[in-house]
């Protein structure tokens, strides 16, 4: 089957993007909307003592204010909708609803509020201290959804040497084989402090969301990066059943993570609209996604690393402090350890980790959740012993890199494909790596040259989930999608695979998708590299249902017994006798008449409740295709790729210039390559971004954000990355997909980032940095031979 | 709490400009700081709004004629009001998209004069007489997609696609203004035009292609 399958085509919603048509959460417009301003914390911990609205309430204009006893509390340390206790800078405490959004702006200035300014941290390791402060009033950690409060002896801090990380007691660890015998088996051995920066997301479209009320039901424009998943999370946002909400989200400006699942924040308007009876827009700032945008967690850590003389890594011994905000955040630092377990496959290994609050943004998800930070963090360190080996960075990687019997995590789970030193090789190769190593060093007036190699690696592939469709009595293939349109063109290209079993000219398909009341199937949301394993199965299940019931519908129409029938030319026929047959559109017409399952009036049990409306939605319109993807699936799905980067570097200014790159990557069959392209350049701009530029600051006197606009918190820029890139792919199936598809979308950030750090230490002639992002100033204080202006544990540096 | 998002304090006058020179950010800056009217916060009215627009003070005339993709369209500007928040909210052009609002991103990008300009930063009173394009202005009458939009398409420019309207802007720009350009300077070209999918290779494949066919 490959008809549509590994072919570029045209997604349908392309189109829409190039002539302005398509319509983002803001371009909708309802009669009497009116406009929503959130009142923000100016504290990055406080209580709200007092409200005097008076002022704003008597402004003409003003329709009503909304304050947080008015909306659903969340429970434990959950984001908030609206808060009377913010815990960072911009959190809302109120909003406004006004005819215009400059009233509602002017009532917000004409607020009063009377603050209790509570104490706050924005360094992990401060409130680690014995006498440090607590980003909560009952605590600085969360687990299992409890506030605690954790705190290290001074004896913790003392026994670390200069400079190194501190190594309390943990919050959470695992281990595998005997740390001590795999260092004492090893020939050289690390140990490293490191420091990785929080980072925002800067995803191009705010979160603008606008809601009205009809009938009872809520229809809400937003931005999300999935639809079906996010879905009952909304819903319980607002405070209704999930079949009262009607969510449309047809497309999502860019989300990287944070826009995977449900956020507070997009409930308000829905929440005002109700308070007031009229629909009403609530558009988010540039400085606000700042706050309100959510954000990559730091690390502080520390890795203990034994290599054998081939390279060979016998033993790692990670511990990672997590910078979280003020609520429940990420799982990063656990992600990050298993990120090791795989990537470097060591033979023994040993995790702790400990999350610490701090009254900064809340944390989630972006590309890469853990594995980008420790890629970026630990890559070069992979080549600092190489160099101390005399090994070469391509071939220490390849000794250790995972295979398909590799092992995953801490609890040692089985993967079911790894192509990594495919990669690595076919990489080496394309990119003229031995030809360009020769040449790493030279100089030229005051630049000199580098190369690097990087890494990383993301579970990329679940499963579980639904997947429908409707055969038309026109003829026509309906695939109905809950995925959600990111940007990746996934949902578009796991659609083709019901196309692909049901033999269907694409042309004759259209994707159902963005609007709730269409009738959209439970899916997993598009996050997590995950769509491209995940949706070709619930596809490939809907429409093998559907080729069972063409066939079924054929024996019964046309005699015999299904299994004398076959389907081709979108008809279904008798093989025998190929002129006893049924267009697609004659099966459509006989489902229709025949009811039951063939028209979707009898779904299956073990479908989601959301799967189910949405069948109910479509049901008695054709030939309905449902099925919860069954399929089996052993093992963790890895996603891996590898990045090839050439630079020269500036000694005298620090500048860097990315003279090539290449990015491979192991995501099984490739099913569009030009989507397939975009990922690995577009991940690796913002690798690039991530290593040398990105980065949260956070006064630590005032907790005040001192990076709340592009220019100041660095995504790059055309002039900031190659004009061309290249890319490759191992393109070898994944045996537990039944078109042999991975996802991809996040390591393709984190070997970039990881590259390109390698390549500046190889510049450098082998300094390792052991931070993220690598500045300019850093670049020249070693050139310079002059220390840098921060410490290597400090957080919130320039 | 200035650096969380300033107030807005609309009525004062903006004086509009004597010439049809091109004018910078700079200027822009001191003509919003003149009338009282921060950047970060620029306001508007809701098109379709039932309730009555308040009355304003100042002394700029508040219809304007703006020539928009070829028509003139009349329309009432308020003295601090940026040409984005004209097109999206009174004349229903939601193509042009704000990114940031504070001249960062491009997202907004517009063509005025065949100059592409910030519509994020621009003063709607600053462009009268003055020809305005949006990405909606680029098709043929008869559907025919600029060749820009179809080059973009063809090399997969857009991911999410919310920077694309002005990335596709600034494309066009160049093009008018240097028919051949080589790839180095497209990329100058493009520069003001953020992308946080990073697709700016597959954008200057697209500029280079129209250029090629065009």
């Amino acid at each position: 089957m490959a008809d549509l399958l590994g072919k570029d085509y045209a997604p349908p919603d392309v189109s829409g993007k190039v002539t302005g048509r398509a319509k983002y959460a803001e371009d909708f417009r309802m009669d009497g909307m009116l406009f929503c301003r959130l009142l923000k914390s100016p504290m990055p911990h406080c209580r709200v003592r007092g409200v005097d609205a008076s002022g704003a309430l008597a402004m003409e204009g003003v329709v009503a204010i909304l304050r947080a006893d008015e909306v659903p509390e969340q429970a434990g340390p959950a984001n908030n909708i609206l808060t009377d206790e913010p815990h960072f800078v911009g959190e809302p405490i109120l909003a406004v609803a006004a005819v215009t959004e400059t009233i509602a702006q002017n009532a917000i200035e004409a607020i009063v509020l009377d603050l209790e300014p509570l104490p706050f941290c924005v360094d992990p390791l401060e409130s680690l201290r014995p006498d440090g402060p607590n980003a909560r009033t009952d605590g600085n950690t969360v687990s299992s959804g409890e506030v605690q409060e954790h705190k290290w002896t001074e004896a913790d801090f003392e026994a670390a040497g200069e400079g190194q990380l501190p190594m309390g007691e943990p919050g959470a660890e695992w281990s595998y084989g005997d740390i001590d015998a795999g260092f004492a088996e090893a020939s050289i051995m690390l140990d490293e402090t490191f420091v990785t920066a929080g980072t925002s997301h800067h995803s191009m479209e705010p979160r603008t969301a606008m809601a009205y009320w009809e009938n009872g039901k809520c229809y809400l424009h937003a931005s999300t990066q999935s639809q079906s998943f996010v879905h009952p999370g909304i819903a319980a946002y607002i405070g209704i059943e999930p079949e009262n909400l009607v969510y449309i989200a047809e497309y999502c400006g860019g989300g990287f993570g944070s826009k995977g699942g449900p956020y507070p924040l997009l409930s308000i308007p829905a929440h005002m609209s109700r308070k007031v009876q009229r629909p009403v827009l609530m558009r988010i700032s540039r400085a606000e996604e700042y706050f309100l945008g959510s954000a990559r967690p730091g690390f502080q850590g520390r890795i203990k690393m034994g290599f054998r003389d081939d390279g060979r890594i016998t033993a790692v011994d990670v511990y990672i402090v997590q910078e979280n905000g003020p609520n429940q955040g990420a799982g990063d630092m656990g992600a990050a350890a298993s990120a090791i377990s795989i990537v470097y496959t060591p033979l023994n290994m040993r995790y702790r980790g400990m999350s610490v609050l701090t009254n900064t943004p809340p944390r989630g998800a972006q590309r890469g959740p853990g594995q980008n930070q420790i890629a970026t963090a630990v890559e070069p360190l992979i080549d600092k012993a190489a160099k101390q080996l005399g090994l070469d960075q391509v071939a220490i990687r390849h000794i250790n890199a995972p295979t398909h019997d590799s092992l995953y995590g801490g609890n040692r789970g089985p993967i079911t494909s790894a192509y990594m030193r495919e990669a690595l090789e076919q990489g080496a190769e394309r990119f003229g790596w031995e030809e360009r190593r020769a040449r790493s060093g030279q100089r030229e007036g005051s630049k000199v040259r580098g190369v690097g190699v990087g890494q990383a690696f993301h579970s990329a592939g679940s499963s579980g989930f639904d997947g429908l469709l409707v055969i038309t009595p026109e003829g026509k293939l309906n695939i109905h999608s809950g995925v959600g349109n990111l940007g990746t063109y996934s949902y578009s290209t796991t659609s083709r695979v019901a196309a692909e079993v049901l033999k269907c000219r694409w042309e004759n398909c259209e994707i159902v998708r963005g609007d709730s009341s269409r009738g959209l199937p439970w899916t997993l949301g598009q996050f997590g590299s995950n769509t491209s394993f995940t949706m070709t199965r619930t596809n490939f299940a809907a429409a093998n249902d559907a080729v069972r019931k063409l066939k079924e519908i054929a024996a019964r129409r046309l005699g015999g017994s299904a299994t004398d029938y076959d389907i081709g030319n979108e008809t279904v026929f008798a093989r025998g006798n190929p002129s006893r047959r049924l267009t697609y559109a004659q099966a459509a017409q006989a489902a229709i008449e025949m009811g039951g399952a063939y028209s979707g009036h009898e779904p299956p049990e073990d479908i989601n409740a959301l799967t189910r409306r949405a069948v109910e939605v479509v049901a008695g319109t054709g030939l309905v295709g449902v099925a919860r993807d069954n399929l089996e699936r052993n093992g963790m799905v890895p996603a891996l790729a590898a990045g090839f980067v050439e630079i020269e570097l500036d000694l005298e200014t620090g500048r860097i210039e990315i003279l090539d790159y290449l990015g491979v990557a192991d995501c099984g069959t490739v099913l569009h390559p030009q989507g397939l392209a975009t990922q690995i350049k577009g991940g690796g701009v913002m690798g690039f971004g991530m290593a040398v530029s990105e980065r949260h600051v956070y006064d630590r006197h005032w907790g005040l954000p001192a990076a709340v606009g592009f220019y100041q918190a660095k995504p790059p820029s055309y002039l900031d990355v190659p004009s061309e890139m290249d890319w490759h792919a191992v393109d070898q199936p994944d045996p537990g997909n039944p078109v042999g598809s991975k996802g991809i979308g996040e390591p393709v950030m984190g070997c970039s980032g990881a590259a390109l750090l390698c390549a500046i230490s190889d510049a450098l002639g082998g300094h390792y940095f052991n931070r993220t992002p690598v500045m300019a100033d850093m670049i020249i204080n070693v050139a310079s031979e002059r220390s840098q202006s921060h410490g290597p544990l400090q957080v919130n540096t320039q | 709490m200035s650096y969380v998002d300033s107030s807005v304090a609309a009525g004062m006058t903006v004086t509009p400009p004597t010439t049809h020179s091109s004018w910078s950010r700079r200027d822009f800056i001191k003509g919003v700081i003149a009338s009282g009217v921060s950047v970060a916060g620029m306001s508007y009215f809701g098109a379709g709004c039932t309730t009555p627009l308040p009355a304003q003070t100042g002394g700029v005339e508040r219809l304007l004629s703006l020539t928009v993709n070829g028509q003139v369209r009349r329309v009432d500007v308020l003295p601090g009001e940026t040409l984005a928040m004209t097109l999206r909210y009174k004349l229903g052009l939601t193509g042009t998209k704000l990114g940031c609002d504070r001249a960062e991103c491009g997202a907004c990008t517009v063509l005025i004069d065949d100059v592409n300009h910030y519509s994020c930063s621009t003063l709607t009173h600053r462009v009268r007489d003055r020809e305005i394009t949006t990405v909606e202005g680029l098709e043929s009458p008869d559907g025919t997609l600029h060749p820009v939009q179809q080059a973009f398409i063809d090399e997969l420019g857009p991911q999410c696609g919310f920077c694309t309207p002005g990335q596709v802007m600034s494309a066009v720009a160049l093009l008018r203004a240097n028919a051949n350009p080589t790839r180095q300077e497209a990329r100058e070209a493009m520069s003001g035009n953020l992308c946080r999918c990073g697709a700016y290779d597959h954008y200057l494949n697209g500029v280079m292609r129209a250029a090629s066919e065009a």
